[in-house]
């Protein structure tokens, strides 16, 4: 069994060894450094790192000013708050005028569990979707984590990085490289293709050998980027697969799924299934319950590109 | 401050006026009376204290001020190219398409915008950040920020106090922008907005309370929040909205409309520019 580590975990880590090779990485937090593993970074480099209190518009904002002064600040809390409660200072402070801030947000989700549904983030993939110039990124593994944190400091303006709070097995490498757009084929297949992220990208692996056991052999990508979205990977999965599955731990409205088919209405268009959270909130549980519940596992994933197969022409 | 000094800043303030009454009356649309009513703060900081260079609006080492009360472009816009950071004629141009000069501050299009702003409360935790850039790197330059007195409504602005108390934020000084008047009335009447000073000074802000449209009493506050160490202050300017137009001082309905043709010359007339 190989260990699994939480994309949070790997967040933190990473933002240390960044913190090494670039003095202009600041880093603030929200009362959360122990929850979203920015304590690392705050105890190496402590006077680079700023503890705003309970207040997500204020350091949004504060965030904002740094970047104007050449800084490469990350910001980080709970999904819920890192796009709910500062939405309009992410819009206007940082990104209409494009300025070079990360908004690394952890527990998002369901998978945060027993919280309940004030904190558990499905929507802000969408409402960065939306932002002009927002770069989205939701790592799929530890490995993918770093490369994210890695790859956002790379690239000059703003970027969302969505993490989760619950362990998650190995899908890459260490040495893992995220190119900013390019999703990955993990398997091949020429039924249906599974386009997952995040958490969502090992169960659709497990829903692919799930598939491959009966005989129906599915091509699975992986979206490490949600915007820009990899529409030359969509196409090339509608015309040589004809069906397509999305699977994300998000609003079936506005996240992964609707990228992608905003792409396949336009350019290719093939039966699609959505596998995410349908227009409710969520609840408290254990993380596996509530998979099961909002229809998030493998078996789901399964069940969805068998409807999708069925209405292939 | 010598008579000639204060003199000539006047001048200043009565040909920014002039700006502020041209660019919205051709604008046709736009915010006067919060304008207006910070024309010497603006005049105080650009031509007597503040340093920067217009040919280079992005040298590290500038001070920096934002508009965090956004809506009250037309006077930065005035001041900027007063400065030097753009041709005076390019005013004309606010608000129209294609124009650098934004309905509200736009940082990426406008030399000498320090922020981008238009909603309201976020421009102290802004300038808050490059206060604390300016204290990382061993700089030596100011911020400072301009907040409305209506803006100060927004809990972000509280959210910000805070932080600036909290670092010890001597390196910024907030001015705000006392003219007691928001769009839909008296502030206090509003949302019982009332004793910023108390506010201010009880959240552990060094406070002072000047005349805003007074030079020296202006320049004394700033030397003031200058030689304060280990926190930041706040210059409470009592002003009037509208302020050296006649018929719109004090009128909450010079928020946010521009002057007619007619009513602009009457304007440029009281300033002496018609």
């Amino acid at each position: 069994m190989i260990q699994k580590i939480a994309t949070r975990d790997a967040y933190g880590q990473a933002l240390v060894k960044l913190g090494r090779e670039n003095p202009n990485v600041v880093v603030l937090d929200a009362d959360l450094s122990k929850s979203t593993k920015t304590a690392g970074f705050a105890k190496e480099f402590p006077e680079r790192f700023f503890q705003m209190g309970i207040a997500e518009a204020d350091m949004t904002s504060t965030a904002a000013g740094l970047a104007t002064c050449g800084k490469i600040p990350f910001i980080s809390t709970f999904a819920c708050f890192a796009t709910g409660r500062n939405f309009d200072q992410l819009r206007v402070s940082i990104a209409y005028p494009h300025l070079n801030v990360k908004i690394a947000a952890t527990h998002a989700g369901i998978t945060v569990g027993e919280d309940g549904a004030s904190h558990q983030s499905i929507e802000d993939v969408a409402l960065m979707r939306v932002i002009p110039g927002m770069i989205v990124l939701s790592p799929a593994d530890a490995a993918d984590a770093e490369a994210a944190v890695f790859a956002a400091a790379a690239v000059e303006g703003p970027v969302y990085l969505r993490f989760g709070r619950e362990p998650m097995p190995v899908i890459f490498p260490p040495e893992r490289k995220l190119i900013i757009g390019k999703a990955d084929r993990l398997k091949e297949g020429t039924e249906a293709t599974i386009a997952a992220t995040g958490v969502m990208t090992a169960v659709a692996l497990e829903a692919a050998e799930i598939l491959a056991s009966r005989g129906r052999m599915v091509r699975v990508l992986n979206f490490s980027t949600i915007k820009p979205i990899d529409g030359e990977a969509i196409v090339a999965a509608a015309r040589e697969t004809g069906a397509i599955v999305t699977a994300e731990e998000h609003s079936i409205i506005g996240g992964l799924g609707s990228a992608v088919a905003e792409v396949v209405v336009k350019h290719y268009p093939v039966p699609m299934e959505f596998v995410g959270v349908q227009d409710r909130f969520g609840q408290s549980g254990k993380p596996a319950e509530l998979m099961k519940e909002y229809g998030l596992t493998a078996e789901d994933i399964v069940a969805a590109v068998e409807r999708a197969i069925a209405r292939k022409r | 401050m010598t008579d000639q000094e204060r003199a000539a800043l006047t001048d200043r303030a009565r040909r920014i006026r002039g700006h502020i009454i041209k660019m919205l009356a051709a604008a046709g649309s736009g915010h006067p009376g919060g304008s207006l009513s910070a024309v010497e703060i603006l005049t105080f900081l650009y031509f007597r204290r503040m340093r920067y260079d217009p040919k280079n609006p992005q040298w590290p080492d500038r001070d920096r001020f934002v508009l965090s009360k956004g809506h009250a472009a037309p006077v930065l816009y005035a001041t900027l190219a007063e400065a030097g950071f753009f041709p005076v004629e390019t005013l004309t141009t606010l608000r129209r398409f294609g124009s650098i000069l934004q309905g509200h501050p736009d940082m990426k299009k406008t030399p000498g915008v320090e922020m981008s702003t238009g909603s309201l409360g976020q421009g102290l935790s802004a300038a808050n950040g490059m206060a604390l850039a300016g204290k990382l790197d061993k700089k030596d330059y100011r911020v400072y920020v301009l907040l409305g007195d209506g803006e100060i409504e927004e809990g972000q602005i509280w959210e910000a106090a805070m932080t600036a108390v909290h670092y010890k934020l001597d390196n910024l000084t907030a001015f705000l922008d006392y003219n007691h008047l928001q769009i839909d009335g008296r502030i206090e009447e509003v949302k019982s907005n009332t004793d910023p000073v108390g506010r201010f000074r009880s959240f552990g802000w060094h406070v002072l309370e000047v005349d805003g449209h007074d030079f020296a009493a202006l320049e004394r506050a700033v030397d003031e929040a200058q030689a304060t160490k280990g926190k930041p202050t706040m210059i409470v300017a009592h002003t009037v909205k509208g302020k050296g137009v006649s018929f719109m001082e004090n009128q909450v309905g010079w928020h946010g409309t521009a002057p007619k043709p007619e009513e602009a010359q009457k304007a440029l007339a009281e300033l002496g520019l018609a």
